[in-house]
């Protein structure tokens, strides 16, 4: 057989062809459903957004809420840590971030409670900034939630929230 | 297995076979000597693999989000088929799998009873087999029971009551099945179990059921002995690979009606609703594949009876290499059996019928008249038949009606050319 006449496909290169792209689609079309399945369902997407009522919350007090099962930490800051958080020149930090960036109204800190090294919950008025100390690795953040000091790579992470209304924040 | 040694070409290919020969094994499977003659009826073997595979990939993702617990398994079932993602299409691919897979399993059953393929030397394979059936219907049954619906409910208190016609120990058997003193939710959580475990079981039984297989090699339409490999056989790949294929997407084209275009035809309505430990629904019938020793079980007046005929009726098909006296395994030779074995195939169908209907009058009486058939088939006419039935002769090879030029046996047989060629 000649080089050219190899090349030339024949009508049952075409048929292999076409079957194996028919096949590939199909077992596409099999696998999905199969992997899809376990991405969150209808159920868990139905809780994706929490309304919290937020009127209790006196100065420098902080509440926990559940927010798709991660701890959600809104802190009524004092003036003080205002202050404190803003006065921080952004080259000291790891992870630069304004403190007008992650707290649009800075009397509220909205964030998730979950420290960005390996997912441990850190503890309140703790550590050397006067905030927040993760227990498990020794992550210390400050007064905005920035991280100063051990192994966490960023800061803790600001969701997409918004203020319903002066008492009710909207979360997710 | 194969006679020839295979040695593979590649340097890591023999390190690797030395140790493991995985490609000794995959060797023999593609060149598996075949006869050449297997019809469409062959082609079961490889639907019913992929029928288990798929059972128990539906089933794994199902188990995922099913939650075996009498008061929340009803609403895990509800939550699979309205929440999860392409839940609905993985819940109806595995229940009317469960169909699918009895249909091509009774397909398969009655493939062996027409061709002899039960008889020696496949005795072993058969037994394999009635196993793996046994098996299958224990695991639909528990699977049936999950979604703890009114049809899962009262068809596992019917069922596990069964065993309360043993003597003397029979209540404490139920006892012991239902841990408690009814169905409840220490049933549910071992039938989950159970359920979980036994298509592995039914796994494990389908690898010895083809390594028995491939001992004296597949049976033929024939059903005589052939020489492998020989001019008889194909190998394995490609022939029968495709042909199974095809075959097996035709199967599929069936299953796929039934997933997306009538997915509870086969089931019952009763079951969409929850399980009531108090009211029993007004016509309980197991599902379609159960149906016929459902019958039988009716059929007999007395409860004890009633449930050493229904698994007679299982067990009689165990021994049935031992009830069939003649040599000769194909029916197409048989010209009498040939008779028999579509009355057979009636009875089996019209046991079915019986079976979903009400248990009183004429189908009470039919149902009677079929359950003593069914037993004089196997226990009477078949042991006789073999001893007095008079076989047309049987070819000497596969290709000798071909060659000789006619499909008329005798004739071929009698052809001088053909007999100079051989």
């Amino acid at each position: 057989m000649s080089d050219s006449e190899k090349k030339k496909p024949n009508r049952r290169d075409f048929i292999v062809t076409a079957t194996t792209a028919a096949g590939a689609v199909g077992v596409g079309a099999v696998v999905w459903p199969l992997v899809d399945q376990m991405n969150p369902d209808a159920s868990v997407k139905a809780l994706a957004s929490t309304e919290v009522d937020i009127s209790a919350v006196e100065p420098g007090q902080s509440i926990t809420v559940l927010w798709r099962g991660k701890p959600v930490f809104i802190k009524r800051r004092t003036q003080d840590e205002i202050d404190s958080a803003r006065a921080v020149d952004l080259s000291e930090l790891k992870h630069p971030e304004k403190d007008e960036d992650r707290a649009k109204n800075p009397e509220w800190l909205v964030m998730l409670g979950v420290c960005t090294h390996l997912g441990c919950v850190p503890l309140n008025d703790k550590g050397d900034y006067g905030a927040w100390f993760c227990p498990c690795h020794g992550s210390h953040y400050d007064t905005s939630g920035r991280i100063r000091k051990g192994p966490a790579p960023t800061n803790m992470e600001i969701p997409k929230y918004e203020f319903v209304n002066s008492n009710t924040i909207k979360i997710g | 297995m194969s006679d020839h040694e295979y040695t593979p070409k590649s340097k890591v290919g023999k390190w690797f076979n030395d140790r493991l020969p995985l490609l000794t094994l995959a060797n023999h499977l593609t060149d598996y000597p075949t006869p050449k003659n297997l019809n469409y009826w062959w082609t079961f073997g490889g639907i019913l693999t992929f029928c288990l595979i798929t059972q128990i990939i539906t089933g794994i993702v199902l188990g995922m989000h099913y939650v075996a617990h009498a008061d929340l398994a009803f609403q895990s079932v509800e939550h699979i088929m309205r929440d999860v993602n392409y839940g609905w299409l993985i819940r109806y691919v595995h229940a009317n799998g469960a169909s699918m897979f009895f249909l091509a399993v009774y397909i398969h059953i009655f493939r062996s009873l027409y061709y002899g393929s039960y008889k020696s030397p496949r005795e072993v394979i058969w037994i394999i087999g009635m196993l793996i059936y046994f098996l299958m219907m224990a695991t639909a049954f528990m699977g049936y029971v999950l979604p703890w619906g009114q049809m899962s409910f009262w068809g596992a208190t019917v069922i596990t009551n069964l065993f309360s016609a043993i003597p003397l120990v029979g209540e404490s058997i139920t006892n012991w099945l239902w841990g408690g003193y009814s169905v409840d939710n220490p049933t549910l959580t071992r039938f989950f179990s159970l359920h979980y475990l036994f298509p592995f079981l039914i796994l494990g039984l389908v690898v010895l059921h083809i390594w028995a297989l491939h001992v004296p090699g597949n049976n033929n339409p024939i059903g005589i002995d052939i020489k492998k490999p020989s001019k008889d056989t194909v190998p394995f790949h490609p022939y029968i690979v495709i042909k199974d294929a095809f075959a097996l997407l035709i199967f599929l084209l069936i299953f796929a009606f039934f997933v997306f275009f009538s997915p509870n035809i086969l089931g019952h309505a009763d079951n969409y609703i929850e399980a009531n430990p108090l009211v029993t629904p007004a016509h309980i019938v197991p599902e379609w594949y159960l149906l016929p020793f459902y019958a039988i079980l009716r059929s007999v007046p007395d409860k004890l009876l009633g449930v050493i005929a229904m698994f007679a009726a299982i067990f009689v098909l165990v021994i049935l290499p031992w009830l069939d006296t003649s040599k000769v395994r194909s029916t197409v030779f048989r010209p009498i059996y040939k008779q028999f074995y579509w009355f057979l195939v009636a009875d089996v169908l019209i046991l079915g019928y019986v079976g979903a209907m009400p248990a009183e009058g004429l189908y009470l009486l039919i149902a009677r008249v079929a359950t003593a058939y069914y037993f004089a088939h196997f226990l009477i006419i078949l042991p006789f038949l073999g001893l007095k039935e008079k076989t047309t002769p049987l070819p000497l090879s596969i290709t000798e009606p071909v060659l000789g030029g006619s499909a008329d046996m005798a004739m071929a047989r009698n052809n001088s050319d053909f007999k100079e060629k051989l």
